[in-house]
């Protein structure tokens, strides 16, 4: 048996693991991996997702568990110290010594930290593991706890520095990026798209500094600042140091490997060192005078070194390594691939620069105008993939080369053709090596049969996830070549997608959920279906919750949101957040009447929570006969209209945003759809409502009101976008109704308008080509179906109140008056709050 | 109306019924919905199939976070299974054996249910 000694258990070091147990026989090889960190190897590629979960577990690459299945002894929080290429040993800081037949160093790199004086002091850090960011947030908490305005700077423009800005301001420091070089991410932006890039993320809140060499860092212990010259500082609480990397080589100097000039253990095609039983891969290995800081070609390497020392040969490292990159995580989008700087012997570029909408494309093309060589994108990736594929399988551009930034002038069909054109060898996952033809085999042979099953058996989408857009319509297009229907179907109990169930509820006028079952389902139906069914129901025929409410989720059941304790809350509607002192008192007095933990929500209006359910109708009793609603708090409905004081008040307002958000809130509300729909309206553009992070969002400018639609805040935020300009009210609810109507037929379910947005088909000119120019002659039956639901709106709080027969349900026992005796507040800050959970 | 016996977990049969708590009317149930009962200090939910005609119960708390709210869930069926999904995280449960269809929480406790005379009663082993 010959045993394989791994130093590193970083990316690249578990990706040679993963490569090496998939080849070789358990029996022929012994793998000993040392790894200097205390766990297992992490995907530091999405390192940033630890400051939104602090999920350690989350990252990692495999369990430990894996290794020991797979026989390999995995040995962390060891550093090896020292080679003997004699004696083939190896011995760590321990003194422990291990005997190797092959050494395969993956110590990957170090953040470099320039010698600046005071580089030492607290409050400068690196950006490498995850103990870097554990030791960044505590300080960061530590700084915000008496310093609500604190400040951190980046030291680094470039990729990871500005990912580095974003991790600090979403940990709500105020971010400063500090670059030595004229412009942002130098080695792959020419000027002109640092400049679009700078002003984007200025309007984000990122403070960018260029052309700054930094002399010192500023403080006495910790640091207070940074001085770039004499009377040029910058007052700074943190610093991050993001200015590049260094090999983690020692090991191979000491032992007198080759090295390059600049540091790296210097490797040849097959990865071997010049010490042929030593092999070098990853971020320690230079290659062709070379450090690659990307995971593609560290993976692409350990693939190579597992073939070579397994006896393939013929594997050998590529010539070319592709330094195409995509900007993650920063909430705007850049990428640039292939030669983003042309030389003008080689060809010409074609430039497109919007800075008003922070866009900027560059596209470099041969003299002939047949080859893609390269280029930039920043504002909008969206055909970062295909292009990049278009670069690196030298597909023939179109006779309009432009048209591949600017879209095609002329009607009908996209400029790229579809993925399917693609030639087989095209490689689609570039940190995977998957490529188009492996795709789309296992998709051929039967073997998978949906997204999910080729990501789990191509590994394909598995590393930076850019790629995943294309492999879904790889295999989807493959499908369907094949006559397999490729459908979202609904569930078990439907074969239909939401929209095809809508249309038939639709024209056989189906009313009852055992209707639709009969129609057109099987079996009981499940939680999926029925509330689906309960929104299209309410819908086509605004029908309460009430009519059945059996079919609803459970929280339209009650017409309530279920809190932790099994308790409810209680979210009366306050139109555009507009109240009377009056209603105010009345909302005071039902809260101390019944004992409820009473809160300002975040959509302006009132929460009084920790309502049990036999007390909710007579809670809605008493705010009925204040003049109070439903708010709808609970459905996938409308739920607020934010509006912002407005020219009433404000003098900066154009028009009157609190009376435009009540008339527009009491249009819709009770208006069910897919999902939720909040809107805004701001009386101008300082946007006090927040109108654009919302499903539409009207705001007031010199000559009307400009609509925008499909924004949202949650989990996935998304600004919304102009859907038309300088519109009066009546024009608006015109849109707006069209709009509305036509996202709750053909969303899918739980899908918000944003996310709607992006699988339309054409996207947003096309939205407006259907609301605007009425281009499929829908507008008259959109504009007619939702004055409809208009008209047929009730309060369903209301009619439980008013008809008895419907207060059964709110009760907790069938048989007893008794409540649910397990319920148990506790005191918090002179109101209640549900005990907490013993288990998380 | 002849007996409904249905939702049999293994571990208890109906031999080992000592009590049939006579619960309410078979009209004050929802149809394809649940109710919570109570007898002594337990919580039981129940529900009725109407499509089947069919009535199933099993304990009210769920398993996941203790709640007394398995009562006002969904009802509906997984590939032919009948069982209940909770309202707070959606965990469903199969009315049958009382598993955990959607993850690996503790079953819950079943009990058999029978309708006479209009009147639904659930067994209890005490
Ligand atoms: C009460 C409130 C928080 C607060 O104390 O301020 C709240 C509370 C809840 N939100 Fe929210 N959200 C509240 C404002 C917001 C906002 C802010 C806003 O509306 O301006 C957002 C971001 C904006 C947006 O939606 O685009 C927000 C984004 C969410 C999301 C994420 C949606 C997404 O698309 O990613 C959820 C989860 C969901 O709907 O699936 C959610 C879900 C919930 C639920 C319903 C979770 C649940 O199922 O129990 C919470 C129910 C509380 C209750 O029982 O009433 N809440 N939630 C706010 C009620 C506003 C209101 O008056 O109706
Ligand atoms: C925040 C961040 C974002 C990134 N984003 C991207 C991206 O979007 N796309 C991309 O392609 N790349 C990205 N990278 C770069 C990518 O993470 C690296 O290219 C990759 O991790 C290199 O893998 P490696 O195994 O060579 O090195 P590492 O992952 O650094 O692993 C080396 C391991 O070896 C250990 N080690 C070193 N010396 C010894 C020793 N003597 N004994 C024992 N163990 C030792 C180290 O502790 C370390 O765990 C990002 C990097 C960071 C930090
Ligand atoms: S942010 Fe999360 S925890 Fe807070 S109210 Fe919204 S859903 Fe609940
Ligand atoms: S409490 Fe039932 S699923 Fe969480």
């Amino acid at each position: 048996m010959k045993t394989v000694v791994v130093v590193g258990n970083g990316m690249v070091g578990y990706k040679f693991c993963e490569k090496f147990v998939a080849k070789a026989s358990k029996e022929a090889f012994k793998l000993i991996v040392f790894g200097e960190e205390p766990r297992p190897a992490y995907d530091r590629v999405h390192l940033s997702e630890f400051f939104q979960n602090q999920d350690a577990k989350a990252l990692e690459m495999a369990p430990r568990e894996w290794y020991a299945e797979h026989g390999i002894e995995l040995i962390t929080n060891a550093r090896v110290s020292d080679i003997h290429r004699n004696s083939k040993t190896i011995t760590t800081t321990a003194d422990a010594t291990y005997t190797y037949d092959y050494l395969v160093l993956a110590t990957g790199s170090l953040p470099f930290v320039p010698p600046i004086e005071g580089v030492e002091k607290e409050g400068v850090f690196v950006y490498r593991t995850i103990e870097d960011l554990e030791h960044m947030m505590a300080y960061a908490n530590k700084l915000k706890a008496v310093n609500p305005d604190a400040k951190a700077a980046v030291l680094g423009g470039g990729l990871l520095g500005l990912e580095a800005a974003k991790a600090v301001m979403d940990m709500g420091l105020e971010p400063h990026v500090v670059e030595f070089a004229q412009k942002l991410m130098p080695r792959q932006l020419d000027i002109r798209s640092s400049k679009v890039l700078q002003v984007k993320l200025e309007s984000l809140g990122i403070n960018i500094h260029l052309n700054k060499a930094t002399n010192q860092i500023l403080g006495d212990t910790a640091i207070t600042g940074m001085e770039f010259g004499e009377d040029d500082t910058l007052d700074v609480d943190m610093l991050v140091i993001s200015a590049g990397i260094r090999p983690r080589d020692d090991l191979g100097k000491t032992c007198g490997l080759d090295m390059g000039v600049r540091g790296g253990i210097t490797v040849n095609n097959k990865m071997q060192t010049s010490d042929p039983e030593i092999y070098a891969i990853g971020e320690v290995a230079l290659y062709n005078h070379m450090i690659y800081g990307l995971v593609a070609p560290g993976y692409e390497m350990a693939e190579v070194a597992v073939s070579q020392i397994l006896g393939e040969t013929e594997v050998l490292m590529s010539e070319d390594i592709d330094m195409s990159t995509k900007l993650k995580l920063i909430g705007v989008d850049v990428a640039s691939f292939g030669e983003p700087f042309m030389p003008v012997e080689k060809g010409h570029s074609i430039l497109f620069e919007n800075k008003t909408k922070y866009l900027y494309k560059r596209i470099n093309v041969s003299h002939d105008g047949k080859t893609l060589l390269g280029g930039i994108l920043v504002g909008d990736a969206s055909d970062y993939n295909i292009l990049h594929q278009m670069y690196l399988n030298g597909i023939p551009l179109p006779e309009n080369a432009e048209d591949l930034i600017l879209g095609t002038r002329a009607d009908g069909g996209s400029v790229f053709g579809s993925a399917m054109d693609l030639p087989d060898t095209a490689q689609i996952c570039s940190c995977e090596s998957v490529s188009k033809g492996a795709i789309c085999e296992v998709v051929k042979s039967g073997e998978c049969n949906s997204v999910n099953d080729v990501i789990s058996c191509t590994k394909a989408g598995t590393g930076c996830g850019g790629c995943k857009p294309m492999v879904s319509d790889l295999v989807n297009e493959t499908l369907k070549s094949l006559g397999k229907v490729v459908k979202e179907t609904i569930c078990e109990h439907f074969e239909y997608t939401r929209q095809e169930l809508f249309g038939i509820i639709k024209v056989k006028k189906l009313q009852t959920f055992n209707e639709v079952l009969d129609a057109c389902g099987a079996g009981d139906g499940c939680e999926t279906c029925k509330p689906l069914v309960a929104s299209i129901f309410a819908s086509l025929y605004n029908d309460t919750a009430n009519k059945e409410d059996v079919i609803q989720d459970s929280n339209d059941k009650f017409l309530a949101n279920i809190q932790r304790n099994g308790t409810y809350s209680v979210v009366p509607r306050i139109p555009g957040g507009e109240i009377t002192p009056q209603k105010l008192m009345v909302l005071g007095q039902v809260g101390e009447k019944y004992n409820l933990y009473t809160k300002i929500t975040g959509g302006q209006r009132i929460d009084l929570f920790g309502a049990q359910l036999n007390d909710l109708p007579a809670i809605w009793k008493d705010l009925i006969d204040a003049g109070f609603e439903s708010g709808h708090a609970y459905g996938k409905s409308l739920r607020t209209v934010k509006s912002c004081v407005g020219s009433t008040w404000c003098r900066y307002g154009m028009d009157e945003s609190v009376s435009f958000a009540i008339d527009l809130e009491n249009r819709y509300k009770g208006l069910r759809s897919p999902h939720k729909i909040k809107g805004g309206v701001s009386g101008c553009i300082r946007e006090c409502a927040e109108a654009r992070g919302k499903d539409f969002g009207v705001i007031a400018v010199e000559g009307g009101w400009n609509l925008y639609v499909c924004g949202n805040g949650g989990a996935t935020p998304k600004h919304a976008v102009l859907l038309a300009e300088q519109i009066d009210n009546e024009t608006c609810i015109k849109y707006l109704d069209r709009f509305l109507m036509y996202y709750i037929r053909t969303a899918a379910p739980l899908m918000r308008t944003a996310a709607w947005l992006e699988k339309l088909e054409g996207g947003i000119e096309q939205l407006k080509a259907i609301v605007i120019d009425d281009s499929l002659n829908l507008a008259e039956e959109l504009e007619h179906d939702m004055q409809g639901l208009v008209d047929a709106y009730e309060c369903e709080w209301k009619q439980v109140i008013e008809r008895e027969e419907l207060q059964s349900r709110f009760k907790h026992f069938i048989n007893s008056e008794d409540r649910d005796d397990n319920i148990v507040f506790v005191p918090m800050r002179d109101q209640i709050m549900p005990e907490p959970w013993s288990t998380n | 109306m002849d007996t409904i016996l249905t939702g049999l977990q293994p571990a208890f049969q109906p031999d080992h019924v000592k009590v049939w708590f006579k619960a309410a009317k078979v009209s004050d149930f929802p149809k394809n919905g649940g109710a919570c009962v109570k007898y002594k200090n337990k919580q039981v939910a129940v529900y009725y199939f109407e499509r089947k005609d069919q009535w199933y119960a099993c304990q009210n708390a769920c398993p996941h976070k203790l709640e007394m709210v398995l009562s006002r869930g969904m009802i509906g069926d997984d590939k032919g299974i009948p069982k209940i999904a909770c309202p707070m995280h959606k965990k469903t449960f199969s009315l049958v054996t009382g598993e955990n269809l959607n993850g690996d929480l503790d079953a819950i406790s079943i009990y058999p249910v029978k309708i006479e005379d209009n009147f639904v009663y659930i067994g209890f082993s005490e």
